[in-house]
C-alpha cells in the first residue's frame, strides 16, 4: 500500500494538484492496481534482455540541414497559445 | 458496402451529395440518443462530395473511397477542426495539421463527417471517461459501445458513417467492435503513421478501421498505410491493396487456439459461441491446432506498466503553455498560479479526468527512481518474452484465434469502482500490441442477456505485416455466414 507520502511525490512530479482528498482516493486506487503488477515479482528475468515489440527496423535518421518554414502554419499554431504576445508563447518566470 | 456505393457513384444511381445528406439526416436524427460524434462537419462533408460529383460530371474516374463518408476519432487531427482526444484539457484546441491517415484519407475522396466520442486520451474500455458526452451502444442504448472508440464503433454499427477511423493501444479498436457487432482492424504497428495521432502510448499505438465488412477494412487500410517521413516507425508500402487478397480460401490455413485463452475463468456462454466460430472455420477446410502462449497471463501487468510510462511522458506536453486549457485563464477557478509550477499543477489538475491522472502517476512511478528496474525493464523483458511467444507461435500456425473480449457489452456504470475490473477487459487483446501484430475483431456470433442478442466478437492475430492473411481469413468466415 503506497503512502500518503509517495502519492504526493509521484503527484509532484508528474506536475498535478491534488487535494488532500483526491490523495487519499488515489492512493488507495493505486495500490489496488499495484497489487495486480505483483504476479510479475515471481519471474527472473535476470539474463533476459528488454524489447519493445517493434519490428526490426532500422533508425531512420534525416539529413541534418535547417529547413526554414517562415510564417507557414504560424498562425494557426499561435492561435491555440493560451498566452502569447508578439508570435511568442508568454510562459511565467522559470527561476 | 464501399464497393456497392461505389457502383452506384459511377452508373449515377446516387450521388456523393446525396450520400452525404443521407448520413447528415441519419447523424440528426439518431445521434442525440447514440452520441457517437463530437463534432459534425456538416459545411465541410458537402464541400467534400460536391467534389466528388463535379469530377464524376467531368467523366473523371473515382476510387473506391471517393464520396464515402465516414468520421474520424476525436484524437486525430483534422485541420481547422476542433480535437478535443476526448478530454477537458483540449476543449478549445483546433488542430494546425491533418493527421496522415486523415489526409491520405481525404486525398482519396472519402467525405468525413465528422469527430468521434472517445475515452479520455484514448484511457478506457467503455468511452464512459469522456469529458463530453456518453456513447451508446446502438445495438443495446443502454449499455457501453465499448473503448476507447467508442463513438467509431457506434458511428458505424448505427448506421451513422460507412466507415470510422479509430486508435488501438491495447484494444481500443477491437473491443468496441466486438460490442457493437461491426468489424475493427488494428494493423500491424508501423503499418499505418501515427502523426497527427494525439500519442497515448507510442510503442503501443496504431490508427484503424470500424466497418460492416472485412472487405472494407481492407480497402480502408489500403488507403491508408505506408511510409511516412513524420512518422519514422513506419514501413515501406509495396503498393499493394489489401481487398485483393479476398480469395474466399481458407483450406489448409493453420489457426491456433491458444489453450491458456480459455481457461476455466470463461464465461460459458462466450466459450461455446467461440468454440462455434472455431468449428466454422474448421468446415471451411482450415487446420485448427492447439498453441501455446506461456507468457499471456503477464500480459495485463506488463500493458500497465509500460503503457503508463508512455502516456506518463506523451502527456507531460499538456502543461497550459503552448495550447489548450491553462490555468492562466481561470483565474476564478484557482487560489492562484502565481507560479509557473502552480500554473502546471492547477492546469492538470483541473484538465485531466480521473483516469487519466491515475495512469500518469502510475507511470510516473513505475519510471521513477528505484522503481524503474522493478516495474518498467522488467515489464520490458516479459514484453520480449510475450512477442517471442508469438514467433514460436507462428512457426506452428498461421494465424491465432481467440475471443476479442470475455464478455459482451456491459451496462453504464458496472465497472466503475475498479479500475482493475476494467482493465481485464483488455485481457485478450493487449498481447498484439505487446508484439506488434495485426489483429482483427469480426462479429461471430451473440449471447442473450435481458432480452437483447448483445453481439461477440471473434479476434485474429497474424504475423507481422501480414494483413493479407488475416483479412483473408475472417473474410472468409464473414461470406460463409450469408449462405
Amino acid at each position: 500500500m503506497l503512502t500518503t507520502e509517495e502519492v504526493k511525490h509521484i503527484a509532484l512530479l508528474a506536475r498535478i494538484g491534488l487535494s488532500d482528498a483526491e490523495t487519499e482516493k488515489y492512493r488507495k486506487e493505486l495500490s489496488g492496481v499495484l497489487d495486480f503488477f505483483r504476479e510479475l515479482e515471481e519471474l527472473d528475468l535476470s539474463s533476459e534482455r528488454q524489447g519493445d515489440g517493434v519490428p526490426v527496423k532500422e533508425n531512420d535518421t534525416r539529413e541534418d540541414r535547417v529547413a526554414e518554414f517562415g510564417p507557414v502554419g504560424r498562425g494557426d499554431i499561435m492561435k491555440n497559445v493560451p498566452s502569447g504576445k508578439d508570435g511568442f508563447i508568454k510562459v511565467k518566470s522559470v527561476f | 458496402m464501399i464497393r456497392e456505393l461505389h457502383e452506384k457513384l459511377k452508373n449515377g444511381e446516387t450521388t456523393a451529395s446525396g450520400l452525404a445528406e443521407s448520413y447528415l439526416a441519419r447523424i440528426a436524427e439518431r445521434d442525440g440518443e447514440i452520441g457517437a460524434y463530437l463534432t459534425v462537419l456538416v459545411d465541410e462533408a458537402r464541400r467534400a462530395a460536391a467534389l466528388v460529383d463535379e469530377k464524376i460530371a467531368r467523366g473523371g474516374t473515382i476510387g473506391l473511397l471517393e464520396g464515402i463518408p465516414g468520421a474520424i476519432k476525436d484524437n486525430m487531427c483534422l485541420t481547422g477542426t476542433r480535437t478535443t482526444a476526448g478530454s477537458k484539457i483540449l476543449d478549445n484546441y483546433i488542430a494546425p495539421y491533418d493527421a496522415t491517415a486523415v489526409r491520405r484519407l481525404r486525398e482519396a475522396g472519402a467525405v468525413v463527417l465528422g469527430k468521434t466520442n472517445m475515452d479520455e486520451f484514448a484511457m478506457g474500455s467503455s468511452t464512459e471517461s469522456s469529458a463530453y458526452r456518453l456513447t451508446r451502444n446502438p445495438v443495446d442504448t443502454e449499455r457501453v459501445p465499448g473503448g476507447s472508440s467508442g463513438g467509431s464503433a457506434a458511428a458505424v454499427a448505427g448506421n451513422m458513417a460507412v466507415f470510422a477511423l479509430g486508435s488501438d493501444t491495447g484494444g481500443s479498436i477491437r473491443q468496441p467492435a466486438s460490442f457493437c457487432g461491426v468489424v475493427g482492424l488494428k494493423p500491424t504497428y508501423g503499418r499505418v503513421s501515427r502523426y497527427g495521432l494525439i500519442a497515448m502510448a507510442s510503442s503501443l499505438d496504431q490508427i484503424g478501421p470500424f466497418t460492416t465488412s472485412v472487405e472494407d477494412a481492407a480497402i480502408v487500410l489500403s488507403e491508408m498505410y505506408g511510409y511516412d517521413s513524420m512518422d519514422v516507425t513506419t514501413a515501406e508500402s509495396d503498393g499493394k491493396r489489401f481487398e485483393d487478397f479476398l480469395s474466399g480460401d481458407v483450406r489448409g490455413l493453420r489457426i491456433g487456439i491458444p489453450k491458456e485463452y480459455l481457461s476455466g475463468d470463461l464465461d460459458e456462454r462466450v466459450r461455446k459461441v467461440f468454440l462455434e466460430a472455431v468449428e466454422r472455420f474448421r468446415s471451411l477446410g482450415a487446420e485448427i491446432k492447439e498453441v501455446s502462449l506461456p507468457h499471456a497471463k503477464y500480459a495485463l501487468p506488463v500493458y500497465y506498466i509500460i503503457m503508463p510510462s508512455e502516456v506518463s511522458s506523451n502527456l507531460a506536453r499538456l502543461d497550459g503553455i503552448r495550447y489548450g486549457m491553462s490555468a492562466n485563464d481561470r483565474s476564478e477557478r484557482f487560489a492562484g498560479s502565481d507560479t509557473l509550477l502552480e500554473t502546471y499543477l492547477d492546469t492538470r489538475g483541473y484538465g485531466f479526468g480521473d483516469e487519466v491522472k491515475r495512469r500518469i502517476m502510475l507511470g510516473t512511478y513505475a519510471l521513477s527512481a528505484g522503481y524503474y528496474d522493478a516495474y518498467y525493464k522488467k515489464a520490458q523483458k516479459v514484453r520480449e518474452l510475450i512477442r517471442r511467444d508469438f514467433a514460436d507461435a507462428f512457426r506452428e500456425v498461421d494465424l491465432v484465434f481467440s475471443p476479442t473480449a470475455p464478455e459482451a457489452a456491459f451496462r453504464f456504470g458496472a465497472k466503475q469502482d475498479d479500475p482493475v475490473s476494467m482493465y481485464l477487459s483488455d485481457i485478450y487483446t493487449v498481447t498484439a500490441n505487446l508484439a506488434g501484430i495485426p489483429a482483427i475483431s469480426f462479429p461471430v456470433g451473440a449471447i442473450e442477456e435481458d432480452g437483447n442478442d448483445l453481439p461477440l466478437g471473434g479476434q485474429l492475430m497474424g504475423k507481422w505485416f501480414d494483413e493479407e492473411t488475416l483479412l483473408r481469413a475472417a473474410d472468409a468466415f464473414e461470406k460463409s455466414g450469408n449462405t
